[in-house]
């Protein structure tokens, strides 16, 4: 019956389940459980508190942990300059928020914890995470953009110096591509995490079915398997990076439509 | 795929705790401590600039004493060249004028040595003259037995020296 116990179910990793018996907790009919995505957005949020705490001790000479922390804000604060300007500077409180918590999701979510029994939860691999995340950048566009720019905001859509007849054309093309914003970004994070880890999932299930089949599948599917995985696992930490970027990047740069037009 | 197979159920529970926790996370972390850190920051930086600024000023300010030092010490050189040129001159002034003095001395002492030597040689030609001239009056006394006056033999004699 070794063949039926060792089936795994790569997606199944992405189930989420309430805990503590909040299945029933509901605000106006609406289920709020408190399920495992909400304890690792939870752990998350502490981790990256008790991070920053390291950056609180606010010395004129730094150690390497507030010189770790400064890094991280001298990163948005540089990003936002380059791609805003100045007036980019208010928007580092939440472009900082936004990177950091993606950023320590993904990696948290790459932890080895399930060798001590613990499941680290992705929840950067839910699209109802990462959509809200990407709904919030975009409002914060759509919002900055009538309150600067009123309904000139919509010239947006027409790229300065365009003929009256291209115009025409491009404004619709222009409209969607903006539209499509909020979507690409949010399922590029979602893709991404999910993605890398069904890989891992599927390279570990082969590990473990080759081990169980004998000694010479073990030799010729679990160690190689055993070896991507471990080449993957370092990818997938330099993902979790990327993605955390390209989101903060995306965002930003969003912003920057949002503040100067074209 | 759990993400769209749990969707009725879990998107209100996700939607509300991500609110809730990332709401905090953007309060707590990014509206109240990245300030924190970023004042940090700029603090230090400017606490940089300020003393790099300092250390240039301090920098000029030896440059201009260092300046000034070499220019007195270039005054200073020069007033001590000239002084040892003077006291040059005046050595090889003083020298000179005792040179001269001593060259008139022994100038005058060579003269006065001339004179009393040729002084000398006139008197011992005189006397050779009066000598050979009695040796003269002598010899022809004897040898001729002719008395010869003083004045004549005299006279032969200096023909005779004068012609060598």
């Amino acid at each position: 019956m070794a063949g039926e116990t060792a089936k795994v179910d790569p997606m199944h990793q992405f189930t989420i389940e309430p805990l503590f018996g909040t299945e029933t907790l509901d605000i106006a009919g609406y289920n709020i459980a408190f399920t495992n995505s909400a304890l690792w957005m939870l752990i998350t949020a502490v981790v990256l508190w008790v991070f920053m705490l390291g950056g609180m001790k606010q010395q004129l000479v730094p150690g390497r942990w507030q010189m770790m922390v400064e890094t991280f804000t001298g990163f948005i604060d540089d990003m936002l300059e380059a791609n805003i300007g100045k007036e980019g500077r208010k928007y580092v409180p939440y472009i900082f928020s936004l990177f950091m918590f993606i950023l320590f999701a993904n990696l948290l979510g790459l932890m080895p914890l399930g060798v001590v029994g613990l499941h680290p939860f992705t929840f950067t691999s839910h699209f109802t995470v990462t959509g809200v995340l990407a709904i919030m950048s975009f409002a914060i566009v759509l919002v900055v953009g009538f309150w600067k720019h009123g309904l000139h905001f919509f010239s947006l859509f027409v790229p300065s110096g365009t003929p009256l007849i291209m115009a025409i054309f491009i404004a619709p093309i222009e409209f969607i591509s903006f539209m499509f914003r909020p979507f690409s970004l949010g399922l590029r994070l979602f893709v991404a995490m999910m993605a890398g880890h069904v890989l891992l999932e599927v390279l570990s299930s082969f590990v473990i079915d080759g081990g169980n089949a004998g000694l010479v599948w073990a030799g010729v599917v679990s160690l190689p398997s055993f070896a991507l995985m471990v080449a993957i696992c370092a990818l997938e930490i330099l993902v979790s990076g990327i993605q955390a970027y390209v989101f903060a990047l995306l965002s930003s740069l969003y912003i920057n439509d949002a503040e100067h037009l074209h | 795929m759990p993400q769209i197979a749990q969707l009725p159920e879990i998107w209100s529970s996700q939607l509300f705790w991500l609110l809730v926790i990332f709401g905090l996370v953007y309060f707590v972390i990014g509206r109240g401590m990245v300030p924190k850190v970023m004042d940090t920051v700029g603090l230090r930086d400017k606490q940089i600039a300020d003393d790099l600024a300092a250390a240039q000023a301090a920098r000029d300010a030896a440059d201009e004493q260092e300046e000034a030092w070499r220019k007195r010490e270039n005054a200073n050189r020069e007033a001590a060249q000239a002084l040892v040129n003077e006291a040059k001159a005046k050595a090889a002034k003083s020298t000179e004028t005792k040179l001269a003095k001593v060259q008139a001395a022994i100038d005058a002492q060579l003269e006065e040595a001339e004179t009393r030597i040729a002084a000398s040689r006139a008197e011992a030609a005189a006397e050779i003259e009066s000598v050979a001239a009695e040796a003269a009056q002598d010899i022809a006394q004897r040898l001729a037995n002719v008395s010869v006056t003083k004045t004549v033999a005299k006279s032969a004699v200096k023909k005779a020296m004068a012609n060598g």
